[in-house]
């Protein structure tokens, strides 16, 4: 029976204005709204159809964080087996390398065959969980994968390459592959359900004990980007913006 | 510890891509500082000839039959030696389907510190460009070996071109392999090809539901040009892969590009930057795609398209 664990975490909601906090290293905790990580609910949709088509388990975990518990029963109710919340600081001053070594040791404990992470978060500055999982767990990485499916050991995995074309790759399980989209759009489930989940399913927790942040990376700066030239913007009302977009068509010869 | 700059060079059946070249371009900018030299690093079988037009110093060449096609597991096996024995100051690897596999896998091996998503050089630092371009952060090289992840928008890839550098064979161990290429799965034959259109009709996230989709497809018959979208429009199931823009999908220079309700994400830009015109109709004035458009207007997509098919109708 294979057992999947999917770590998932939570990034800065991009369609919110973003600030650089005090420091000038980091971005303003305070004003920032935290989503999942679109590619985390892809790998969450993945790990749930592989468990429906062939059998087995569905793990997963994530760090103890505000708006977490929410996310995890969430996953419950989608078809989870069993959820994890990694309890430690995981405030200020911890990076990627850290987070790896802490779910390395978390998945020792679970013993998964497979791991599907989301492929990236739009934060990273310090690379990508996924493949320092992968190393510190001494199995292979595959990312950018977009559907697999399982032969004996062995994962059949739908790697993306640039233009559409696909490679299809054979992975030696246990393996830990970042999935950059599910075989089907995630589903979705009915507030109702979750809240069923938190009455019966429980967050079960393990610790992430002291992080050990070696290998990561410092930062001297962060700045909002200074364009170079930005757009001309049309003034106006929709109405007097279309006409004038009419004009543009014109001149620029595509009517 | 010595002060040249590797750059892992990336190739797909037989063809070098282009991000091998702007890293090229990145070295040279970085090597300036440094002091060292640009050392092109090449694996593949039967596969030195990919080494001519690169502007490096030289190129290390590392030959075996596993390493014909890319696999994650062969580059790690076939790389980390070389990185550990030579130590140079930085190794560059495009932030891609290949780089992103290997660059990941070396750092937490060799515990050699990583920075991602480099869009230049900069007096010796890396600039990264993060939260879906709406973010630029410095890094300055760690006192070792640092493994760099480059994104392309920073340098040309003409800029890395050129001058044939010296090939020198390296022997590399790729044995017992956990990932292999088993074979290409073809691009799905497209209905529309967008990449030949002049004039392209893009929607993103903005555009809601699929029912919306008919109010790109409208503007674009009145245009007589196609729609085309960003991933998440794709991923959703709303609109087939060939329609897709981007790092992972087509490479697009329309006449004319008009984005309604997509933000400008770097893997967005990566596949239209080039278009002739750029226009973008987006609620958020912070929008990262306004930095690249030539015309832009802060208002409902919706309301706009309304109004532009009646403007279209009476033209
Ligand atoms: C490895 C990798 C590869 C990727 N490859 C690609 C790729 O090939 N192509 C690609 O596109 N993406 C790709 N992405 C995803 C990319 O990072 C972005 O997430 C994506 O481009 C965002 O799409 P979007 O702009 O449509 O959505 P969002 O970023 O969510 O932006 C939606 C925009 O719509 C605006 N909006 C909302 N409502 C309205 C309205 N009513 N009127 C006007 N504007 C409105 C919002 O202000 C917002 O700016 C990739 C990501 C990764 C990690
Ligand atoms: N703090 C974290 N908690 C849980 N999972 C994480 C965390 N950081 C990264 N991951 C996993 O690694 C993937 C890639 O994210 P990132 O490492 O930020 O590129 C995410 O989609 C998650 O699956």
């Amino acid at each position: 029976m294979t057992h999947i664990m999917v770590p998932v975490k939570l990034v800065p909601d991009l369609v919110e204005e973003l600030e650089i906090a005090e420091s000038g290293t980091a971005l303003d905790m305070a004003w920032l709204r935290l989503i999942i990580n679109e590619f985390d609910d892809h790998a969450i949709e993945q790990a749930i159809l592989l468990k429906e088509r062939s059998g087995g388990e569905v793990t997963v975990i994530a760090p103890d964080q505000e708006g977490m518990d929410d996310v995890l029963f969430t996953a419950a109710a989608k078809g989870a087996d069993r959820i994890i919340k990694l309890i430690g600081d995981f405030e200020e001053g911890t990076n990627n390398h850290a987070l790896a070594r802490a779910f390395a040791n978390a998945a020792k404990e679970v013993g998964p065959d497979l791991i599907l992470t989301g492929v990236q978060g739009n934060d990273d500055l310090d690379g990508s969980v996924g493949p320092y999982l992968a190393e510190y767990l001494g199995m292979a990485y595959v990312g950018y994968v977009a559907g697999l499916s399982l032969e004996g050991d062995k994962a059949i995995v739908q790697k993306e390459y640039p233009g559409g074309l696909i490679a299809e790759m054979e992975v030696t399980l246990p393996a830990v592959l970042g999935i950059q989209a599910a075989e089907e759009p995630p589903r979705y489930v009915a507030v109702s359900k979750v809240r069923q989940m938190m009455k019966e399913a429980s967050i079960d927790e393990a610790d992430a004990g002291d992080l050990d942040t070696s290998g990561g990376l410092e930062i001297n700066s962060m700045y909002l980007p200074e364009a170079a030239e930005r757009a001309e913007m049309l003034e106006g009302d929709e109405e007097e913006i279309a006409t004038k977009l009419v004009e543009i068509f014109k001149e620029i010869g595509v009517m | 510890m010595n002060n040249d700059i590797y750059v892992v060079i990336e190739h797909v059946r037989e063809q070098v891509a282009d991000i091998s070249y702007i890293m090229l371009a990145a070295a040279h900018d970085l090597a300036q500082e440094t002091g060292g030299e640009v050392v092109g690093v090449l694996l593949g079988n039967d596969a030195q000839a990919l080494a001519d037009n690169m502007v490096a110093d030289k190129v290390l060449y590392g030959d075996d039959p596993a390493l014909a096609e890319f696999s994650s597991d062969a580059y790690t096996k076939a790389l980390a030696g070389l990185i550990s024995e030579n130590e140079p100051r930085a190794v560059f690897f495009g932030s891609t389907t290949i780089g992103t596999d290997v660059a990941g896998v070396l750092s937490a091996r060799l515990d050699f510190p990583m920075v991602s998503s480099c869009l230049k050089i900069a007096d010796g630092k890396v600039v990264s460009q993060i939260c879906g371009g709406k973010i630029m952060a410095e890094s300055e090289l760690a006192d070792m070996t640092t493994i760099i992840t480059v994104i392309p928008g920073g340098y040309k890839p003409e800029e890395g071109q050129g001058g044939s550098p010296e090939v020198t064979p390296v022997s590399v161990n790729v044995a017992d392999l956990k990932v292999t290429l088993r074979e290409y799965i073809e691009p799905e034959v497209a209905d529309v090809d967008i990449t030949t259109e002049n004039v392209l009709i893009a929607i993103g996230r903005g555009i809601q539901t699929e029912d919306n989709i008919e109010l790109a497809e409208e503007l674009a018959e009145l245009m007589d040009g196609a729609v085309c979208a960003s991933r998440p429009v794709v991923d959703q199931g709303w609109l087939p892969t060939p329609r897709m823009v981007g790092k992972s999908g087509q490479l697009v220079k329309p006449k004319l590009y008009l984005a309604l309700g997509i933000s400008g994400a770097p893997e967005h830009v990566e596949g239209m930057a080039d278009a002739e015109n750029i226009i973008a109709v987006n609620i958020d004035p912070g929008a990262p795609i306004f930095d690249i458009a030539k015309y832009g207007a802060e208002v409902d997509l919706f309301d706009l398209i309304d109004c532009l098919l009646e403007a279209l109708e009476d033209a």
